[in-house]
């Protein structure tokens, strides 16, 4: 118990420490375009083919279920629903969280244990600027428009699989599908991976920097991201879909 | 203040305690290095030496004690106040601790990017000059990874020279190299301590290199010094733990 309180205590410590060090100058922008590359174009074919697979999985599994109910006219619509409003950011979050957190921690820690991050102290700059306030503002960058690229490809196969079933034309897949889509039904549902970014970067970032114990350590840490920006990822997801409901409803 | 502070000593460290948990690491440690000399700090594994250097750049925080660089009390200093003087210190790593993600060339820049204003064609030059300075100019473009442990000590020390600092910390300069690249980095700390005469402290097991590049050395054990002066001194020691260490030492 005494250990998760403390784990609570020293992620605000570091959140103060990164909070005041990001709005100081001068702007790591080099640093800033190196991690929207690394987390966001390196992250795309992973949440392409994520987004796409739901995409598939989705309509081989309701095309069943609504013909049972006899409402297969309605499959572009639940799709489109679907994966806009819930698939499409959560399987987003999960997958860069995977891939983004563990490469985060382990880098950092790795960096830690070799004394990396002291020569960055040392050469009197600030590492929670250069390398965590960089990564977490990627994080929280990228991840609204990796879900809007997850968005699209699962919507794409989607209607792929359905006309392979039974052939309609994307427009019309697309009209029967965006009827009754409003901006509350796609923006909020898509900016709210901004908070997953932010977990991500946070957590990635946290676990990493406070390495201890050579290569195992790193390990342990690469490990403990992923897991706990998971978990952090769900239980979010949770809290904001109820908050959505209240502000946008 | 002593008279040593007032004609201006680089270091001066007084009364210096440091603890984890119940290890006592440093246990009151005084100590002061003049400008143009380099002390070697001797002494077994987990003694401190390697702490000593980190709390003299303000990587660690003492319990107590006091650490005065260029006459600055360094303990206690906000972070943009303690970036100035690390500005003034430069720091070999054990094992360099090169950033894994930039060239050679981009590790020596790293510094002066921040720094010095430098136009980027004055920069390029002024590493080319680091560079060739420490025999690393033809590997300019490589990865720390594609380069061995005697080259990345090298890339470490132009990277620590950037800023033409005027304290030198070298943590286990030779350690885990041959004889022959542990002697050649020797000699290079030798040459740039007559090139420009800086206050240098070493941490090392290197006996030898100890011997040739240093001026005074300080053998520490229990978290104190235990003996302090030329070679000459030590050898003449009458302590026990003295003759022991360096009758083990060659």
């Amino acid at each position: 118990m005494v250990t998760f309180f403390e784990w609570f205590g020293d992620l605000g410590i570091f959140c103060g420490r990164l909070a005041r060090s990001a709005f100081v100058p001068p702007c790591e922008a080099r640093e800033l375009v190196r991690q929207l590359d690394e987390i966001g174009t390196k992250s795309l074919p992973l949440v392409a083919l994520a987004g796409a697979a739901t995409g598939a999985v989705l309509t081989l599994e309701l095309r069943d279920s609504l013909t049972v109910f006899g409402a297969k006219s309605l499959l572009p619509a639940v799709i489109i629903f679907s994966i806009v409003k819930e698939s499409g950011p959560i399987i987003t979050g999960l997958v860069v969280s995977g891939r983004v957190a563990a490469g985060i921690g382990a880098e950092l820690g790795s960096m830690k244990v070799t004394e990396q991050i002291d020569a960055i102290e040392v050469s009197a700059v600030n590492p929670y600027k250069f390398l965590a306030a960089t990564r977490v503002l990627a994080c929280v960058l990228m991840l609204p428009l990796l879900t809007l690229a997850a968005d699209f490809c699962g919507i794409l196969v989607g209607w792929v699989t359905d006309t392979l079933v039974q052939p309609i034309s994307l427009r019309l897949f697309l009209e029967n599908g965006l009827k009754n889509v409003n901006f509350n039904d796609f923006l909020p549902p898509t900016f709210k991976t901004a908070v997953f970014g932010l977990i991500i970067g946070l957590v990635g970032c946290f676990q990493g920097m406070r390495t201890q114990g050579g290569t195992e350590g790193v390990g342990r840490s690469a490990t403990n991201s992923v897991v706990l920006c998971s978990l952090f990822i769900i239980l979010a997801d949770v809290l904001l879909v109820r908050l959505i409901q209240v502000f946008f409803p | 203040m002593g008279e040593s502070e007032r004609i201006g000593r680089p270091i001066v460290i007084k009364a210096l305690h440091k603890s984890f948990g119940d290890q006592t690491v440093l246990n009151g440690i005084d100590l002061a290095v003049e400008r143009g000399e380099t002390l070697a700090i001797l002494g077994r594994s987990g003694t401190g030496k390697s702490v000593l250097l980190k709390l003299i750049i303000g990587l660690q925080e003492p319990d107590s004690g006091s650490i005065r660089v260029h006459g600055q009390e360094i303990t206690g200093l906000a972070l943009n106040e303690l970036n100035e003087v690390r500005k003034k210190v430069g720091f070999l790593f054990q094992y360099a601790a090169l950033y894994d993600s930039l060239t050679v060339e981009e590790n020596v820049a790293f510094p002066l990017k921040r720094h010095a204003a430098l136009s980027a064609g004055e920069q390029k030059e002024r590493v080319r000059e680091l560079l060739s300075s420490v025999g690393m100019e033809q590997h300019w473009e490589k990865m720390p990874s594609k380069i061995s442990g005697g080259m990345q000590k090298r890339v470490g020390l132009a990277r620590a020279l950037a800023l033409e600092p005027d304290i030198l910390l070298f943590d286990e300069p030779t350690a885990g190299l041959d004889p022959i690249t542990a002697r050649e980095i020797g000699e290079l700390i030798l040459g740039l301590q007559e090139q420009r005469k800086r206050a240098c402290i070493m941490v090392t097991h290197d006996m030898l290199n100890a011997k040739t590049v240093s001026d005074r050395l300080a053998l520490m054990g229990g978290g104190d010094i235990l003996a302090e002066g030329t070679f000459k001194d030590l050898q003449e020691s009458h302590n026990e733990f003295v003759a022991q260490f360096l009758s083990n030492a060659f």
